[in-house]
């Protein structure tokens, strides 16, 4: 698979979800009240700011994230699909995804948002034990994430789920077994993200504090090595450090991002690239809702960030995103897209040293991370790209 | 100028913390050098680091008008010291320039180390001393058993000491009044060729080189040019004048007074503390009796944490010694750190300190390697070398033997804590000279090897005695010992600035106890590393640091690069703290750490 340059995703963000995650940094917000109305006219708003940025391309994927675009009202998410196929060609295969809490409230919706053209949901089940979830802050059970995915399968065509791992205290075993019940509810995707700490974030606080542990490293390499071991004996590869897929099954709105497509976001803090004028352009909007949303009402677009990235900047993002990859990086196309020879951005004495370490191999049209080297990646890059 | 009988000059002497520069405040207030909105507590500490620690660094000088009960008018000069040990030379100049001592005790804690060694200068200066009892506000002051123990420590008459508080004031007054009655005059002619003695100097951004000055002969006047004895260089003088404690022009100063002169002198090192000024045009027939010059007892490297900042660490190290001439630098290399400094202290307190202001003032991110002493090798040859840095070490087979400085410590402690401190004596190989008994202190005296008390031996002391002991040392002779160099190898890789001078029965147990901790501190890599100790070729302790297992970020962040991009740089970042050996980064409190490692 490679990018193709007049193709074109699309990310719509809804910043709101109904409580704030302890591990959570994305951005997301809790509020009483949220004047959807207003929300609606913004996004359109931006919508149109960016489509005359793009004007021509063809749209091969829509996302809608969050915080909980679960919560959004069905009628918004028609509302910005049917303004995309104003302004864009969409393709005929075009991948509409829409991340989801596993509420009982939201699975009510589902059928809505079927309706309004979401082809592709990801429920964010988190864990299939109670406790678990509890820990983890989340307002559902496991009941009613089995129930949620329930209906996510018989009402839309491809469906996905995410899971935390590596949690305080989790045995080798203890996630051998829930991750046997995510296969035989799974449909050909799976999103298994080890926990992570992120500062500025309830957990991080309350870990540095003593409050809980997390795994080790070693017992964190095991529980990373185990996961693609089943999942890959169920027939999901691992495509990506930590998603996993039928061949075919991928999220392409994902890997549009990842092997360095274009794309624009709209809605509080989202980030676009977009090649324009010979040159690749990062636009990012402001993060708090109703900043973004006053910004938007008076310019028509709620910018926090417009700049013209480098040549190198751009080349690095390209590396860092697709040496995650188990295809790893497209090494034909890499010059042309980024505008820097590939040699002229890698360390070829580390890169030398890490093929002999049997962490990356390359061929003619291709550098990727091998299996050991999967797990390696954050240094694998810092050695590349020093 | 003023007459010597209406002249008491005087430093106050104390072990550090008994309240010097606090009395020294109350004598500037009671005799109005200061208005009420100038003062604040030891306002003669004026440097940032000396009001933060709460020490005194620099002696200080200050002239005070003083009416005392006979009706006349007298000036005094009080000289305020640090307690220090690293900063006695301040005291020693500071004795040398007046004719009595103020020792202060502090009624809670009595003699200490320091009350000790300064009462010894000062008699070996042949001043007259007045004890005082400080801090007798203090619940805790016990000024009746701490008047006998000044008897019987030292053997000093305390029948007059003065019982004092230095916060509250009480007691000051007659202070003043036993300094004019007790201490002698200066005595001195006028009328003699100059003769004056060079207590101190440092740089000033307005006046340029000022001059501490004590008079003993002769007169020092504006416009008069002068002579530097030692060198024989000539300045004129542009202004004389005396500190109270702020600058004030005089006309002229005369024998017995003490203070200021600036001459156009562009920097410190023109200027030899312990040199004698006279009279170009009618110069005295012999200098005064110097000072022994200061010398360096610890070396250290300092390099810069980025190799780009060495013409910046070199131009701050020249702007400080412009002030503290007590510390000294040379230009040296190491494989491991690249371009920098090997520099020479009293203390490991006053590397501390220089270190402090180079972060501070300077803005420097810096490496210190671990202190060292100054070895005497003695070559198959004949030759002796003189080593500062074990980098240097010459070939083993072509070294006769190695002497290493020994000190002679005086440690004073209560009674239930001397088994602790004689067990860290001994094991730094001390050997015992003295020990006797003053009520429940107990008084020891040790000759130990310097290179065995550089930098955690005070630190072990306080602590083994719960702050009760104290210290102080005088630097004896160099003597033989079984001395070895010990490398540390990173990924085989001999990490120089890592490497120690050692004695041979130690080599092992702190090889370990190195390799065990840099293994901590030491980031993990793709591939295994292999840290040891040898001495020559011989491995003497090893760790093994394991390969990094798992090093990848599960979340994306979808589109958010920016911020991937960001977390890239600062990994950047990371790695130009540390310094890289062959393949394995090495950061910066590795080597902080090496040298602060307990050795016990
Ligand atoms: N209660 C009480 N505290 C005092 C008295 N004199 C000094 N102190 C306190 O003792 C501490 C040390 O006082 P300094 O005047 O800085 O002592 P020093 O002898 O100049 O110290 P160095 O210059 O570092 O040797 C300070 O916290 C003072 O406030 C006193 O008479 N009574
Ligand atoms: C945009 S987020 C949240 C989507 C949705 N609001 C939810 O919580 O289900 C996408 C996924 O990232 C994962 N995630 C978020 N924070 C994480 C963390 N600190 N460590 C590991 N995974 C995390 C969760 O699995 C989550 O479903
Ligand atoms: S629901 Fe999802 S987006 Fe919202 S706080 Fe929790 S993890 Fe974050
Ligand atoms: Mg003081």
């Amino acid at each position: 698979m490679t990018v193709q340059e007049n193709h074109l995703s699309l990310y719509v963000h809804w910043p709101f979800c109904e409580a704030k995650c302890p591990y959570c940094d994305f951005n997301s917000h809790v509020r009483e009240r949220v004047d959807t109305g207003a929300y609606r006219k913004a996004l359109l708003a931006e919508l149109d700011f960016f489509a005359e940025l793009t004007k021509g391309k063809r749209l091969t994927s829509i996302f809608f994230g969050g915080g909980t675009p679960s919560l959004m009202p069905p009628e918004i998410v028609a509302a910005v699909i049917e303004k995309a196929k104003e302004f864009w060609d969409l393709s005929s295969n075009i991948e509409i995804t829409l991340e989801a809490n596993p509420g009982s409230s939201e699975a009510k919706k589902f059928a809505a948002f079927r309706t309004a053209g979401v082809n592709r949901l990801s429920l964010g089940v988190q864990s299939f034990d109670d406790q678990a979830l509890k820990f983890l802050g989340r307002i559902h059970n496991a009941q009613e994430a089995e129930a949620a995915i329930e209906i996510a399968r018989d009402t839309f065509p491809r469906f996905s789920f995410d899971l935390i791992y590596a949690l305080p205290g989790q045995t080798n075993q203890a996630w051998r077994e829930e991750l046997g019940t995510a296969l035989t509810l799974a449909q050909g995707h799976l999103s298994l993200y080890q926990l992570t700490l992120e500062r500025d974030t309830a957990f991080y606080r309350q870990h540095r504090r003593g409050k809980f542990f997390l795994p080790r490293e070693e017992e964190a390499a095991d529980l990373f090595t185990l996961t693609r071991e089943v999942c890959e004996q169920a027939g999901l590869k691992a495509y990506e450090t930590s998603n996993f897929a039928v061949p075919g099954e991928e999220s392409r709105h994902n890997l549009n991002y990842w092997q360095g497509g274009c794309y624009v976001g709209i809605g509080p803090g989202a980030h676009s690239r977009i090649f324009a004028d010979g040159a690749w352009r990062a636009v990012s909007t402001l993060k708090i809702p109703e900043q973004w949303l006053e910004k938007v009402e008076q310019n028509g677009a709620g910018l926090a960030e417009d700049v013209l990235l480098t040549a190198r900047q751009r080349g690095e993002e390209i590396v860092m995103t697709a040496l995650r990859l188990k295809d790893g990086l497209d090494k034909k196309n890499f010059a042309r897209n980024s505008g820097i020879p590939l040699k002229n951005l890698i360390n070829q004495d580390a890169l030398d040293a890490l093929k002999e370490q049997n962490l990356v191999v390359e061929s003619e049209t291709r550098l990727a991370a091998t299996r050991d080297g999967a797990l390696l990646v954050n240094a694998i890059l810092g050695e590349l790209l020093a | 100028m003023s007459a010597t009988e209406n002249i008491r000059n005087f430093s106050i002497i104390a072990h550090i913390d008994h309240g010097k520069s606090t009395l020294a405040d109350r004598l500037i207030q009671i005799c109005g050098g200061l208005s009420q909105r100038e003062m604040r507590e030891q306002v003669l500490d004026s440097m940032d680091i000396e009001r933060e620690r709460g020490i005194t660094i620099k002696a200080q000088t200050v002239r005070l008008n003083y009416r005392a009960k006979d009706g006349k008018d007298y000036i005094l000069n009080l000289m305020d010291t640090p307690g220090h040990v690293d900063f006695s030379y301040e005291v020693s100049r500071s004795l040398a320039a007046c004719e009595g001592s103020l020792l202060v005790v502090d009624a809670s804690q009595g003699v200490e180390a320091q009350t000790l060694a300064n009462v010894y200068k000062a008699l070996d200066s042949n001043h007259e001393i007045i004890p005082i009892l400080n801090k007798i506000d203090l619940p805790a002051a016990e000024p009746e058993r701490i008047r006998r123990q000044i008897e019987d420590v030292i053997g000093l008459d305390a029948s007059g000491a003065i019982l004092v508080s230095a916060k509250t004031g009480e007691g000051v007054d007659e202070v003043l009044e036993a300094l004019v009655t007790q201490l002698p005059a200066p005595q001195g002619d006028a009328s003699k060729p100059l003769a004056a003695l060079l207590v101190d100097s440092w740089y000033d951004p307005y006046l340029g080189v000022i001059i501490l000055v004590r008079i003993v002969d002769g007169v020092l006047k504006k416009g008069q040019t002068i002579r530097m004895m030692s060198s024989g260089r000539e300045h004129l003088v542009e202004q004389v004048g005396v500190f109270t404690p702020k600058l004030k022009r005089v006309d002229a100063l005369g024998p017995g007074e003490v203070g200021y002169l600036t001459a156009a002198i562009k920097e410190v090192a023109h200027t030899r503390v312990g040199d004698t000024l006279t009279d170009a045009k009618k110069p005295a027939a012999k200098p005064l009796p110097g000072f022994q010059p200061v010398q360096s007892v610890v070396f250290c490297g300092l390099y810069p944490v980025d190799t780009s900042d060495y013409e910046h660490l070199k131009v701050s190290l020249g702007k400080l010694k412009l002030n503290d001439a007590s510390f000294e630098y040379a230009p040296e290399t190491s494989m491991a750190l690249g371009s920098g400094f090997r520099c020479g202290f009293l203390g490991m307190l006053h590397l501390e300190i220089i270190q402090e202001r180079l972060s501070r003032e300077f803005d420097l991110d810096l490496i210190t390697t671990a202190p060292s002493v100054i070895y005497k090798v003695h070559m198959t040859s004949g030759e002796v070398k003189e080593l500062h840095n074990p980098a240097d070490l010459p070939e083993v087979t072509r070294i006769k033997k190695i002497d290493e400085p020994w000190i002679r410590a005086t440690i004073l402690v209560p009674d239930e804590y001397l088994g602790a401190i004689l067990k860290l004596c001994e094991d730094r190989r001390g050997v015992q000279v003295d020990l006797t008994y003053a009520g429940s202190r107990a008084m020891v005296v040790y000759d130990l090897p310097l290179n065995e008390v550089v930098y955690d031996f005070y630190d072990r002391l306080k602590s083994l005695s719960r702050g009760y002991a104290s210290f102080d040392y005088t630097i004896e002779e160099y003597r033989e010992g079984n001395l070895v160099r010990m490398s540390i190898l990173v990924n085989g890789e001999p990490v120089d600035a890592l490497s120690m001078m050692i004695h041979r029965s130690k080599a092992e147990a702190r090889g370990r106890a190195l390799c065990a901790k840099l293994k901590e501190l030491i980031p993990r890599a793709l591939f295994k590393i292999p840290i040891q100790a040898a001495l020559g070729g011989k491995v003497i302790a090893r760790e093994t640091l394991s390969a990094m297992r798992k090093d990848v970020t599960a979340k994306c962040y979808g589109g958010d690069f920016t911020r991937k991009r960001k977390l890239l740089d600062k990994q950047k970042k990371g790695k130009a703290r540390m310094r890289t050996f062959g393949k394995v980064s090495i950061p910066q409190e590795a080597f902080i750490a090496a040298l602060k490692m307990d050795q016990d």
